[in-house]
């Protein structure tokens, strides 16, 4: 059952110091970007990960790529600690875990062709000579729908939707096993979202991808995921199948979430009842007391400010179902 | 509802706003005709760079210059066109009778004085009070937006503020002389959902206190079905179609609407197969079809289309397509949801 899991993340945490003074820099106290989360991805699987700005999730994405390091837990993948590898075993592995970033216009370099782009990482693992390359470049080109006539061109030359394809072929050029998707489609047209998220789907079945699908539109990551966490103020309050979360959510926090989402449909509008959440997320570095929701939980008790509730397993049906909540499926009235 | 015609509010008519750029002609808005009722909230919505932000600083006279101008239209307000108004009445016009709220308050907000100086600041300009007036009419609206803690943020500069904060200051300040038309371009994009259910419903509340009229502009089909009551679609610089939220919802008749209503994600949505995308892109402004404008990525283009291009036609009541077929999807002849 064990190796069932491609990846596993375990009390990972990842505080960010703050500094003040210019000579003399004063430990001054720390953000909890990320505080003690715990998820896994099936093999094949998409999990989506959800939650407002500066929740974590970028952070997230980041430790397991090694590009910050963490502050304690660990991440397993395919049975290995990534946080143990020495950097030769980091960057073998790396070639297995790719990333698809948020925005298509900084991401690209403006002065590499998409050709460039997309054969860098041959480059960086010295595969094949050139013919082969530019051969693979072109296959690659046309997997993810671009003219591969146009491997000349550079990122300027092409639209918001067929620059997120450029990075969309890049980060396959080495046939990854693992996708990390961090918010590949908040910066486009709907019409151009629903393209992009077509050819992730199409090419998760083609190559048996598992995809970290990370986004703060909670029906973007509901339409491609099959299980969903959600975060908020770096912590995971909820995690559960797709389905479940949405018609069944747990956590206040996720029916807040879900409420304020309209649904393209004005009928269901007018009749649908809304519970408008108060408040602001508060500051990561000064988090609240307790669970870190209750300054704005309308479901809030004395404990809830005092003890700080678990992740626990709620499941009715024999999927895990996940909530952080003293309680748990109370609804919001 | 019999004063039809004393129920609008403003009417746009045959607005045409271009830029002048090296590489050409823009037609950033071109041939706009829309009119906006008492107490309703309108919707525009259309791809990035297709016009709407361009036609709301049009009616405020906003518009970027010196590569901007309004090129033709007339925007009748209170029986008067606004695009005859001389700077003075214009002044007079702007934050007063018709604000704006913009995406990113922080741009719209000066940041070295206090949120307190500049609420305050509007109410001096325009209603002519006194400081310890406009102080207390200041308060009463920085309450009235649920600012927390509202008497001592008075003295906050915008930077202590949240993105959601910040927004609420630039709604006090929008509804400050209690405006008859407010115009929200993308006023929550940049906010996190939460928050922007609540700017969203403030919004739709302070419309009913002071029966006021609401232009919203969004890429967010699920915002316009929750609080407009008609819509405008809009494709590449012209309304494509032009009707109530429910038939823009359930009866759309312009390909290009019909398209957007098949690729949006929806929460409430069994996880489906696929998307249905409007595959292809948007013409440049620069170098428009004489035909319909929207032909080249159209699956229903047929010979007929290759005419010029199709004026809005109201083919059933208050319901208006700028498509050769659109009466074929009204009669059932095309189905719209098929495939
Ligand atoms: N290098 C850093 N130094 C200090 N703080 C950081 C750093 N990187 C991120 N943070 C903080 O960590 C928190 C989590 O940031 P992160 O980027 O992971 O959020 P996110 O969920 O991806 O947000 P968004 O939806 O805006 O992308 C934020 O409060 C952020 O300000
Ligand atoms: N200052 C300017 N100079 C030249 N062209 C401009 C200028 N401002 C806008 N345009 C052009 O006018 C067109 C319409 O722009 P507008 O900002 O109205 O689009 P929009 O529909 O609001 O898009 P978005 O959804 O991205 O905000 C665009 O193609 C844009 O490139
Ligand atoms: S633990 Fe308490 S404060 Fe936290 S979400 Fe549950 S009810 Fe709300
Ligand atoms: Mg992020
Ligand atoms: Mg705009």
């Amino acid at each position: 059952m064990e190796n069932n899991k491609l990846l596993e993340v375990k009390n990972l945490k990842k505080y960010f110091n703050l500094r003040s003074g210019f000579l003399f820099q004063k430990f001054t106290g720390s953000v909890k970007a990320v505080d003690d989360i715990s998820f896994f991805i099936k093999r094949g699987e998409t999990f989506g990960l959800v939650g407002e700005t500066g929740c974590g999730k970028t952070t997230v994405a980041k430790v397991i790529l090694r590009l910050v390091p963490q502050t304690s837990g660990e991440a397993t993948y395919n049975g290995v600690n990534l946080f143990k590898l020495n950097s030769k075993e980091m960057f073998k592995i790396r070639r297995e875990i790719q990333v698809i970033f948020q925005d298509p216009y900084a991401s690209l370099s403006p002065r590499m062709t998409v050709g460039d782009i997309i054969n860098e990482p041959f480059e960086i693992h010295k595969i094949g000579d050139k013919r082969k390359r530019i051969k693979k470049v072109k296959e690659l080109l046309r997997v993810v729908g671009l003219n591969p006539e146009h491997i000349h061109r550079y990122p300027h030359e092409f639209s918001g939707g067929q620059r997120q394809r450029v990075g969309v072929a890049r980060a396959l050029a080495l046939t990854p096993k693992l996708l990390l998707c961090d918010e590949p489609v908040s910066a486009l047209d709907v019409s151009v979202q629903a393209q992009i998220l077509n050819l992730l789907t199409d090419l998760q079945k083609e190559f048996n991808l598992t995809y970290l699908f990370i986004a703060h539109d909670l029906s973007v990551v509901k339409h491609v995921s099959d299980r969903i966490g959600v975060m908020y103020l770096g912590k995971m309050v909820e995690v559960a199948k797709s389905e479940d979360l949405y018609k069944t959510p747990l956590h206040p926090y996720t029916m807040g979430l879900l409420s304020a989402i309209p649904i393209p449909d004005p009928e269901l509008e007018r009749k649908r009842k809304r519970i408008v959440l108060e408040g602001d997320v508060p500051s990561p570095i000064n988090p609240p007391s307790g669970c870190s929701f209750h300054t704005r939980c309308p479901n809030a008790q004395d404990i809830c400010s005092m003890e700080e509730p678990e992740l626990r397993d709620y499941s009715k049906n024999g999927n895990e179902h996940l909530a952080a909540c003293f309680f748990a499926g109370k609804p919001i009235v | 509802m019999t004063e039809t015609e004393n129920n609008k509010i403003l009417e746009v008519k045959n607005l045409s706003t271009y830029f002048y750029t090296d590489d050409g002609v823009v037609k950033a808005v071109d041939d706009v005709s829309f009119d906006l009722k008492k107490g309703e909230t309108l919707g525009i919505v259309g791809e990035t760079g297709c016009g709407k932000s361009v036609t709301a600083l049009s009616i405020l006279r906003l518009i970027p210059q010196p590569l901007g101008r309004i090129v033709a239209g007339e925007i009748i307000f209170e029986g008067r066109d606004l695009l005859k108004l001389g700077q003075k009445d214009l002044q007079n016009l702007r934050g007063n009778k018709i604000s704006m709220i913009f995406q990113d308050p922080m741009t719209s907000l000066n940041p070295v004085y206090t949120v307190g100086n500049q609420v305050m600041e509007s109410l001096i300009v325009h209603r002519k009070l006194k400081k310890d007036e406009a102080r207390r009419e200041g308060l009463k609206l920085l309450e009235m937006v649920g600012i927390p803690e509202f008497k001592r943020r008075f003295n906050n500069y915008p930077h202590e503020f949240s993105g959601g904060m910040r927004q609420r200051v630039m709604i006090a300040m929008a509804i400050a002389n209690s405006p008859s038309i407010l115009i929200a371009d993308e006023p929550t994009t940049a906010l996190d959902v939460t928050v922007q259910a609540q700017i969203l419903e403030l919004m739709d509340e302070l419309k009913y206190k002071t029966n006021s009229s609401i232009i919203i502009i969004t890429h967010d089909l699920g915002v316009v079905a929750k609080y407009a009551n008609r819509v405008m679609v809009m494709y590449a610089g012209k309304p494509v179609e032009f009707s109530s939220v429910d038939n823009i919802f359930y009866k759309p008749a312009h390909p290009y609407t019909i398209g957007l209503m098949k690729s949006v994600t929806r929460l409430d949505e069994e996880k489906r197969g696929k998307l249905k995308p409007i595959e292809g892109l948007p013409p440049s402004l620069i170098d428009l079809p004489k035909f319909c404008i929207f032909r080249a990525r159209c699956k229903y283009a047929c010979d007929e289309c290759k005419g010029e291009y199709p004026p809005l036609k109201e083919i059933e009541k208050d319901h208006f397509v700028s498509c050769y077929r659109g009466k074929e999807f009204m009669e059932g002849i095309i189905e719209r949801f098929d495939n």
